[in-house]
């Protein structure tokens, strides 16, 4: 895993901070995390956690003013996109990175044929002419399930819906055969069913293309069956990092504890669901000790006092808590009960 | 137990046997895999037809089968068109458009009268005749608006002043257009200081009195011919109305910019100046067509009362402005040579008035019932 030559992406400390009227947002706030080719990375929050922040400053699309990378190395395919210059971060963006974004209804562009929008990639990166990209852009979209493609593809963005759409997008994303695809919570604005059908849609395409993945949402059913590793943020910082077996299995965090309990499990009859007390903090004003010392049930006086240290679990396994090799020993414990 | 599924694939094997997939081989990527459906399975909801038909009616529309869709364009068309006073304005354009293209010729060949023939045979004291007269006094059809000072057909005039009438409105909203746009495309889209920097020299234009701006730009740069007088009355009417419609683009892409398609289209590595004008400046289209039409009758006008100062068109050159200056000498004597100049162009700017403001209807219904 510390191998740096099989990384595709490195990302070292990288901090992005939002100038604003009110103060500082330390919207990002160091993290840190390698990407392998053909991985699959998870990033779960709650929302303002950074997730999105994070994935905008690797192909550096913050708004700038307000937003700032502060510090920090995005090291992708052994370069450091934050040194290049804006030309050459166009000519990744795109081509060897892409993106999916949230909202399939308001990403692609309502005055612009489907087929118009996917050929703008090809004739952009590889430099098609008109009819290859064409011919091009109807491969793309029968390989993500788009029916009657040749037909489809003069429609505009307005007469598909939105699982459609979503696949539309996906196919723009997939049109360079780019070596990394972030994908921006890609299910959130879709109905359960279509999103099973993306998902697997998405998977698949890993498997046949090898790429790898960065797939950003705050639900933990969506990245349990498809990611290697986890990365589970909250107020900008990453709290726990591990593969994703093991962070389901045996959390460090008290925070992903909280996460994996709201999760309502259709085998326990229970009332209420859980759910972490309190509100995500203001990333402005953050206290000095642990941002998550307030909502956290398992809170002592250090934690409020100091900020807590970002201990090695195991090897693959870092918790960012005072208390993590605690929490692991007894998610250990409950997990020995729970197998009896 | 597996959760209760609803099928809802894309080639569900319900509504389209003639498409339906022979085997899983040609599901696409990404669908859930087809399970066989038997009344007797428990964990299938039975739908009822209703929710049948409209599910179905939802699938067909996803393989762009049945339904035609209706674009943008097409709707706007329909809504057009049960405007009267817009169909109205339509129509009047059109017939005053096509007649101001081929009336002058036309005229030439049925009487012999350009728009600039001067009779040369014409002996008399009083060369403007009346509507319908010829030069014994009697009835005749060569003239049917009659005559200016010099026995120029009034007709022909008229027609041939609408085309460079037509003609100025047209080109000068053109380069306002084209000012305008780019102008406020990139002082919305770059934003920050830029922005401002832009806008306020806009707001400085703008308490600029633009008639005399255009005066003072004419007389500076006066050109010999009547062409070069027509090119510099284009740049100076275009260069003075492009203010308002900055101001609406650069508030439409403002609006745009921050849009996810944007922020999309930057991902994949389109370059700034390709997102403004291939990306945001086609979805303001919409407002600026509305914005254009109303600009054209509002040149016009200005033009016509430049022509009237004298200041714009120039004879042998006839616009309905300085027709209507011509006229206006003689109204008490000639009313005819005022009259038909002016009711012509009155009417055609109410058209393009009543068209336009039917334009703004039908490309942005929401507007409508304000």
């Amino acid at each position: 895993m510390s191998n740096s030559n099989g990384n595709l992406l490195e990302v070292r400390d990288l901090r992005t901070y939002f100038e604003l009227e009110e103060g500082t947002v330390k919207a990002v706030d160091g993290i840190s995390f390698q990407l392998q080719r053909g991985e699959t990375l998870g990033i779960v929050g709650e929302s303002g956690s950074g997730k999105s922040v994070t994935n905008l400053s690797i192909i550096r699309l913050i708004p700038s003013p307000p937003g700032k990378i502060v510090s920090g190395e995005i090291i992708f395919d052994g370069r450091d996109i934050l040194l290049l210059s804006e030309a050459e971060v166009r000519k990744i963006r795109g081509r060897r990175i892409a993106m999916i974004f949230q909202d399939p209804m308001t990403s692609l562009n309502p005055f612009m044929k489907i087929s118009k929008q996917l050929m703008e990639m090809t004739q952009l990166h590889l430099g098609y002419d008109s009819s290859r990209a064409y011919e091009h852009a109807i491969e793309m979209l029968e390989t993500v399930g788009i029916p009657d493609a040749r037909s489809r593809a003069d429609n505009y963005p307005h007469e598909f819906s939105g699982g459609m759409r979503q696949r539309v997008m996906i196919a723009m994303a997939l049109s360079c055969e780019p070596e990394l695809l972030i994908a921006d919570e890609p299910t959130t604005a879709l109905d359960v069913t279509i999103q099973a059908q993306i998902l697997e849609l998405i998977k698949e395409i890993k498997q046949q293309t090898g790429t790898s993945v960065i797939l950003i949402t705050h639900d933990l059913g969506v990245v349990a069956g498809m990611t290697d590793h986890l990365i589970v943020m909250y107020a900008g910082k990453v709290f726990e990092q591990a593969p994703t077996r093991e962070l389901f299995a045996v959390p460090a965090n008290p925070y992903t504890k909280g996460l994996l309990r709201s999760v309502p499990d259709p085998l326990v009859e229970q009332g209420a669901l859980y759910q972490i007390p309190g509100l995500p903090p203001d990333v402005a004003h953050l206290p000095p000790g642990c941002p998550f010392a307030p909502r956290c049930e398992r809170a002592e006086q250090i934690c409020r006092e100091e900020y807590p240290p970002f201990v090695e679990v195991t090897a693959d396994h870092h918790s960012l808590c005072h208390f993590a090799r605690e929490v692991y020993e007894s998610s250990l414990d409950e997990r020995k009960v729970n197998y009896k | 137990m597996p959760v209760p599924l609803i099928n809802m694939n894309d080639d569900g094997p319900v509504d389209h046997p003639e498409t339906e997939p022979k085997g899983p081989a040609l599901t696409p990527l990404g669908t859930l895999p087809t399970r066989p459906v038997s009344p007797q399975d428990p964990d299938i909801i039975h739908v009822p037809p209703e929710a049948a038909i409209a599910e179905a009616d939802v699938r067909s529309a996803e393989r762009g089968e049945g339904i035609k869709g209706t674009s943008l364009w097409e709707d706007a068309w329909r809504r057009l068109l049960r405007n009267k006073l817009a169909v109205f304005g339509l129509v009047v354009v059109a017939i005053v458009t096509v007649a101001a293209l081929i009336g002058p010729p036309m005229i030439q060949q049925a009487t012999g009268y350009s728009p600039d023939y001067i009779p040369t045979n014409n002996v008399k004291l009083i060369k403007s005749f009346p509507p319908f007269t010829g030069p014994n006094g009697s009835f005749s059809w060569t003239h049917p608006m009659g005559t200016d000072n010099a026995g120029r057909d009034m007709l022909a005039r008229v027609l041939q002043g609408g085309r460079i009438s037509l003609f100025v409105g047209i080109i000068s909203t053109l380069v306002s257009l084209l000012i305008g746009v780019s102008y406020g495309a990139i002082s919305g889209y770059l934003g920050g200081r830029l922005d401002n920097v832009m806008m306020r020299f806009v707001d400085i234009l703008y308490s600029l009195p633009y008639v005399i701006v255009v005066i003072v730009l004419l007389s500076m740069f006066r050109r010999q011919t009547p062409e070069g007088q027509l090119i510099l009355l284009f740049i100076a009417l275009g260069s003075v109305s492009w203010l308002t419609l900055a101001r609406i683009v650069r508030g439409q892409v403002l609006s745009l910019k921050n849009q996810e398609f944007v922020l999309a289209a930057r991902a994949t590595g389109v370059s700034t100046p390709r997102i403004i004008f291939r990306h945001i400046v086609p979805n303001t289209l919409g407002p600026v067509i509305v914005y254009a039409t109303l600009t054209i009758p509002q040149i016009m006008l200005t033009e016509a009362f430049l022509s009237f100062l004298g200041f714009g068109v120039q004879a042998p050159k006839s616009s309905w402005g300085s027709l209507a200056a011509d006229g206006i000498q003689n109204i008490a004597i000639f009313p005819w040579q005022l009259i038909f100049p002016g009711v012509t162009m009155a009417l055609t700017l109410f058209s393009l008035n009543f068209l336009g403001d039917g334009l703004r209807d039908a490309l942005d219904p929401q507007m409508r019932k304000v």
